[in-house]
């Protein structure tokens, strides 16, 4: 046999036919779908192919929307007990399972992200949020959040484009089950899997009114924020918004929860344990193409390995497969729109025209879609606008320390405060470190993992409240602490 | 000997160049292997990945019933694992014991199979529980009867209780009896080493007292090559390419029965030591029921459907 070296993996598609999309979708209010009157086209961003034509809820629709919430809080859900309230739960936790290629081909071709990372990571998540909750449904009495902890009504619930059905599952699990109903509204771009969530609604018999689902642009979320009909707000997105929904809901009753950017700091010390420091870089940043709050986008790293671990870094950024999301085979996917994509640009130029070095992986990018190769900056400082602001791409901005002091130092220098990572083989350094940094999730010796049994949430400007365990479901009842 | 200029043979220096390798974090190991596995490999470049993966088998019979018989019949199986279909690649060596390396040479060179070779497991295989005098004579052996490869097994005990000097300079030894005759593969029987940090450790001693090859396990142990243990070897050599511009082989053995398991440990390679490791020279994989699942998987390639198990030959 002939000696050929190259192992080049043939394509490996998943099945597009497992989903039908229609031409043109409304809202799902009062467990119906009703037609919207205005709509704009959502696009797959690996193709520009339009998907489908998605509503944009005005005021009528978001007020049928609270409305139908309301009378179902009144009439149905806060009359139930948690163990019947529970039961739906459950019943949506398993029809999520039962289809969840549907789920995970139809989030790859909204989102652009990677099928491997839908299918393993989004989807299975999705649906253990819902069981998590579902068990906590008739054990609210006993969370050490008071004898009888009460819903607040009526949640708005408004979620992002990174992780659009599992950031679904994050709001929409612990307000039901801790017996609110809910207005939620997926993300401009990425709505066509909460609209199959409406459908799994139906298919679990859930009284009707009790999620309700608008879809839309800034302006819905602002009807949905200021609606008097309300009664607690959630919003999963950027701090620029973060704070006007802040402001907006000062003056009034709305309790409220916001999960915001970050800027999070990796910290590799010398005595990490390298090749899986490596990994755990790479899948700080360049999971679902950086587009993660959390995502470990400063690799703030000891002088004394700089060079073995950009060296490291840069072979293994080799080998990350960019391209078609629905390929089984392919790391990195599409970032999610035309305006993300030029927000990386900009940034990157910024990079760039401040003396930071580039170094972009060498892979080919599709010709048509939206797309950002891999991408580390070295020489960066805490005066470049890549190490404070958010590029929500995938951009490392690598800093170096020389002593652990100063490595906090710099990872706590930021308004941002959402998580961390720490790498080092020794454990006492390790938990120093961690006591040291000021943000909401520090993982240690691995990144980017997430439990619905784990409090989420962020110090700082990375927003209030969490998300995700007994402190989660705190924030979707009466009269108990946030923290 | 130079050991590439890692080491000058004292404990000291052996010590002072272990002591700098970087740790290995489990879970994050683990992580990444089963990562790994997931990767889908289809159509041409499976049928690519089947072919490479019978040129890399070392098939092997170790057992106390072995006879001249056995042996010869395995020879003749190396050489054309598929006597109806002439494009199926010869495999890469027949691994036996000792006293059957002389049989198999003789038998190989005789039905035209002289581009196989011989690897003769050694050093009081499986164990390593014997003097050094009784090793060193094992393996003149198994080189004087005409073994190319020498498969040897490092003395657990030995580096287990931190007496890394001994299993180095052991490695040392039967290098010089391999001379330019054999290739020396060292088997760390990793089942036995049970920590990531123990097979890096051991696979960078290994390289620097003069392995060709380092190998996973004897068979006789379980857990034998597990994914993630072969990818720390695959690290392993990756990196002391980098240190010193030489490539060493890696062999897992042991564990590895079907066509899956054998293009994952294909995509291990291609993802981590890179595609330069992806030929018979610097990548074998040990095994006996292996090769009958690659030939099934390639005529059903060829043909659409399974054949019935009485289309591939036993051995």
């Amino acid at each position: 046999m002939e000696e050929k070296l190259s192992f080049e993996y043939a394509p490996a598609p998943e099945s597009r036919a497992l989903v039908s999309i229609k031409a043109k979708y409304g809202h799902f209010i009062g467990g119906k779908f009703v037609a919207g009157s205005k709509h704009f086209p959502t696009i797959n961003p690996a193709t520009e192919e339009v998907l489908s034509h998605i509503s944009l809820a005005g005021k009528a629709d978001v007020d049928a929307a609270v409305k139908a919430a309301r009378k179902a809080y009144t009439t149905t859900w806060s009359k139930m007990s948690g163990k019947e309230r529970g039961k739906y739960l459950f019943r949506i936790a398993r029809i999520m399972q039962e289809r969840s290629r549907e789920f995970a081909v139809l989030e790859t071709l909204d989102n652009g992200k990677p099928i491997r990372e839908s299918r393993d990571v989004d989807v299975p998540l999705a649906a253990a949020h819902f069981f998590y909750h579902a068990g906590w449904a008739d054990k609210l009495e006993y969370a050490g959040l008071g004898t009888t902890p009460k819903a607040h009504g009526v949640a708005g619930q408004i979620i992002p484009w990174n992780f659009p059905l599992l950031m679904l599952a994050w709001k929409v699990a612990p307000a039901l089950a801790a017996g609110n109903t809910v207005v939620l509204k997926p993300a401009e771009t990425t709505s066509l899997t909460a609209l199959l969530f409406a459908e799994v609604c139906q298919q679990a018999e859930l009284p009707a009114g009790v999620v309700n689902i608008v879809t839309g642009d800034g302006s819905t979320g602002a009807l949905i924020v200021n609606h008097p009909g309300i009664d607690k707000i959630a919003f999963t997105g950027s701090t620029e918004v973060g704070k006007i929904i802040a402001r907006a809901v000062a003056p009034t009753n709305k309790s409220v929860t916001l999960e915001l950017g970050g800027k999070a700091a990796n910290i590799l010390f010398e005595d990490a344990a390298i090749d899986e420091s490596v990994e755990g870089i790479v899948n700080g940043i360049f999971f679902n193409q950086g587009h993660v709050c959390c995502a470990g986008s400063r690799l703030i790293l000891q002088e004394s390995i700089a060079d073995e671990v950009i060296e490291k870094l840069k072979n293994r950024m080799a080998k990350i497969r960019v391209g078609d999301p629905m390929d089984k085979n392919t790391d990195l996917g599409a970032i999610n729109s035309k305006e993300q994509l030029l927000k990386i640009r900009e940034l990157s130029a910024a990079g760039d025209s401040e003396g930071a070095q580039r170094w972009s992986a060498p892979c080919e990018l599709p010709g048509k879609g939206f797309w950002f190769a891999p991408t580390i900056f070295t020489g960066v400082t805490q005066a470049h606008r890549i190490a404070r602001e958010e590029i929500f791409g995938p951009v490392l901005s690598i800093l170096t320390f020389r002593t652990p002091q100063e490595a906090i130092d710099k990872a706590n220098n930021t308004p941002f405060g959402l998580s961390a990572g720490i790498w080092s083989e020794k454990g006492s350094k390790v938990l120093w470190a961690s006591q040291q940094l000021r943000a909401g999730v520090i993982w240690a010796n691995t990144f980017n993992k997430f439990d619905p049994t784990s409090p989420f949430g962020g110090y700082k400007e990375s927003g209030w409240g969490r998300e995700g365990g007994r402190h989660g479901l705190s924030a979707y009842l009466k009269g108990v602490s946030h923290e | 000997m130079s050991f590439y200029g890692l080491v000058d043979g004292t404990e000291a220096s052996l010590k002072k160049y272990l002591g700098s390798l970087s740790g290995v974090d489990q879970v994050g190991a683990d992580a990444r292997a089963a990562m790994l596995a997931t990767r889908s490999i289809k159509t041409t470049s499976k049928r690519w990945a089947i072919d490479t993966a019978i040129t890399m088998v070392d098939l092997t019979t170790l057992e106390g019933a072995d006879t001249p018989g056995k042996v010869k019949a395995l020879c003749t199986k190396a050489v054309r694992p598929d006597p109806t279909d002439s494009t199926v690649p010869s495999v890469g060596a027949v691994c036996v014991y000792n006293d059957m390396v002389e049989i198999a040479r003789t038998h190989l060179d005789l039905i035209g199979g002289q581009h196989v070779g011989v690897a003769a497991v050694s050093t009081a295989f499986p164990s390593g529980r014997a003097s050094m005098v009784v090793k060193i004579q094992d393996t003149k052996d198994a080189v004087e009867a005409g073994a190319s490869e020498i498969d040897m097994v490092i003395d657990r005990g030995a580096f287990l209780s931190g007496r890394y000097i001994e299993v180095f300079d052991e490695i040392v030894q039967i290098r010089e009896v391999c001379g330019t005759k054999a290739h020396l593969k060292v088997i760390f029987e990793t089942g036995e080493l049970v920590t990531y940090d123990n097979v890096r450790k051991a696979s960078f001693l290994a390289m620097a007292a003069g392995a060709d090859f380092i190998k996973t396990s004897t068979g006789k142990v379980a857990p034998a090559a597990t994914a993630p243990v072969v990818l720390v070897m695959l690290e392993a050599v990756r990196d002391f390419y980098a240190m010193t511009q030489v490539r060493i082989g890696v062999k897992p053995a042991g564990g590895i029965r079907n066509t899956k398991d054998a293009i994952k440990q294909l995509v291990l390679v291609n993802e981590t030591a890179g595609p330069e490791w992806l030929k018979p020279s610097l990548f074998r994989i040990g095994a006996s029921a292996l090769l009958n699942d690659l030939l099934m998987q390639r005529m059903k390639m060829d043909d659409g459907y399974y054949a019935s198990p009485q289309y591939v030959t036993i051995d």
